[in-house]
């Protein structure tokens, strides 16, 4: 069979058994540094192992690390699937992996030595920055250069979710990032004050948009109809859903600094933007859920379709949370608080987390050459592990978080604070350990999934996969 | 809020940009019978079925842990 009438899947494989060992060192990280706010003497007072270090190191190996090895199996895996064509320029394909991978290596070796330019989810010094730029621009020359020559005239809705989460991340890191370097590893943001500010956040919050949700929302749009067998509910809503997202997105960022120096109108327009996306978040949410309309019976023994379809739900959830947090006098109550990481860890851990590994346990036995999973019995315990350590965990942070709000701001009747801030960090404590028992059990399940992957690695036998011929050509 | 004048042009021309692929799929035929290209994913086989349907691929079912998964 010539090469040309095979997928290119080796880089599928490897940014798929990747995601995996990133996700173990990214939720490792993530409970460490959780045990370090309920003990801050664990650890002994290393500095490389401080919270300060390590908090950056485990947002950028969830997101990039983890988030984004899945993003690149995926869609390198869906385009070719669904444009019936090899991957375009392979080599470069091949780069991407590498390259990511450095960046990720790089990271964890820059950010417990305390190399940081401190914007949240930038961390990395401008080094780093320009890797990410050329692995940036691989990527989407890889991804386009294939739709550009695929061998159906339609462009499945997965691909543009990918298209789009490709070129705004390029935008958002190079105009976030733009710094002037002094040294090798020390560099200032082009940007200061509350501009500097205003960036950030246009940044942060179009990252959690486009990196975390529209790639995701990609392999929602494949995984799920794949798994259950069935089309979307609607590919009409899909298309909706895909324009509507688009056209409301980047104006929510000033949500995450109601109340600073950001003027006020400013404010309210991001607070006005975030409550308008809750309606297409949730058209997506229940199109991706009505899926199973009919076949809802699918959901009793196919732990795959509950990982897929759970992580909707957390969608649903903090899609709705989102826009009620963006309201300026909720978050008077919730910004500063624990709260806000209850928030993004429901959509972490439940959406983003959950889409991942179900695709993931998908996709490992077709690209690995395995009748199955080696295991289904121990995806099923991970999907009840994960969801009882997410559930802890969130619950935990809403209520550790709206106590906190209202211990800060009680004033008792001659106009003094009724509370010291000490003690509402003590009162937090119980909670700290419950999410720490969360973040426990959701490590433990991507270590069974981790032993999962590789017994079914073992038993496999990778086989170049032909390239169908497209329907009706 | 000097900032704005940064980002403000350049929403604008991701506005554009995402407007015109818009365009672009309207004269290319994108939302032609939509339903049917909702199910043209599983139109083709599914790569699992091919492996299990192969004899000469390694029997996973045997060890105790197992059962069938994935489409059945």
């Amino acid at each position: 069979m010539p090469v040309a009438d095979q997928y290119d899947d080796g880089v599928v494989r490897q940014f798929a058994l990747m995601t995996v060992i990133w996700g173990v060192v990214g939720m490792l990280v993530g409970v460490i540094i959780a045990t370090q706010l309920a003990f801050p003497d664990f650890l002994g007072g290393i500095p490389w192992l401080s919270y300060g270090r390590l908090r950056p190191l485990h947002t950028n190996a969830v997101i990039f690390a983890f988030g984004g090895s899945s993003l690149f199996a995926t869609s390198y895996y869906v385009v070719q699937r669904t444009c019936h064509v090899r991957l375009f320029a392979p080599a470069l394909a091949a780069f991407t992996f590498w390259g990511w991978t450095a960046v990720i290596v790089l990271a964890a070796v820059t950010l417990p030595l305390g190399y940081t330019s401190g914007k949240e989810y930038a961390e990395l010094e401008w080094p780093i920055d320009i890797l990410i730029t050329l692995v940036w621009v691989s990527y989407a020359i890889v991804f386009f250069g294939t739709i550009v020559r695929r061998r159906v005239p339609h462009i499945y809705v997965a691909n543009w979710f990918f298209g789009a989460f490709i070129i705004t991340v390029a935008v958002l890191h190079l105009v976030n990032s733009a710094a002037m370097p002094v040294s090798l590893w020390k560099s200032y943001s082009a940007y200061a004050g509350v501009q500097d500010a205003m960036i950030q956040w246009w940044y942060g919050h179009n990252a959690v948009g486009f990196f975390l949700t529209a790639g995701f929302l990609g392999m929602m749009y494949y995984f799920i109809p794949k798994q259950a067998e069935r089309p979307v509910y609607s590919y009409r809503l899909s298309v909706v859903h895909f324009w509507a997202l688009i056209f409301t997105y980047m104006w929510a960022g000033p949500h995450h600094l109601h109340y600073t120096a950001l003027p006020d109108w400013a404010q309210s327009l991001g607070m006005v933007f975030s409550l308008i996306l809750l309606a297409p978040s949730w058209g997506g949410m229940i199109n991706g859920i009505m899926t199973l309309s009919g076949a809802w019976h699918k959901l009793r023994d196919d732990p795959i379709l509950k990982f897929l379809i759970v992580s909707l739900s957390f969608y649903g959830m903090s899609t709705f949370e989102g826009p009620m947090m963006s309201i300026k006098t909720v978050n008077a109550l919730s910004h500063y608080t624990d709260w806000t990481i209850g928030h993004v860890h429901s959509g972490a851990l439940g959406w983003v987390g959950l889409v991942a590994m179900g695709s993931v346990y998908f996709l490992i036995p077709r690209v690995f050459g395995a009748r199955s999973m080696w295991s289904t019995r121990l995806i099923e315990i991970h999907f009840w592990i994960a969801t009882i350590g997410i559930v802890l965990y969130i619950a935990a942070m809403w209520i550790a978080g709206v106590m906190q709000g209202l211990m800060w701001r009680a004033v008792s009747d001659d106009g003094t604070l009724v509370y010291s801030f000490i003690e509402s960090v003590k009162a937090t404590f119980p909670f700290y350990v419950v999410r720490l028992v969360g973040g426990l059990l959701y490590l433990l399940g991507v270590l069974l999934m981790l032993y999962n992957v590789v017994r079914t690695m073992m038993i496999g036998r990778v086989q170049p996969v032909a390239i169908p011929a497209p329907a009706g050509v | 809020m000097e900032t704005l004048l940064l980002l403000i042009p350049l929403s604008l021309v991701l506005v554009f940009l995402a407007a015109w692929a818009f365009r672009w799929s309207l004269d290319h035929d994108q939302f032609e019978d939509l339903e049917r290209h909702g199910s043209s994913i599983l139109e083709t086989e599914d790569e699992l079925r091919k492996i299990a349907d192969d004899p000469s691929s390694p029997n996973v079912d045997a060890h105790p842990m197992c059962r069938k998964s994935g489409p059945s």
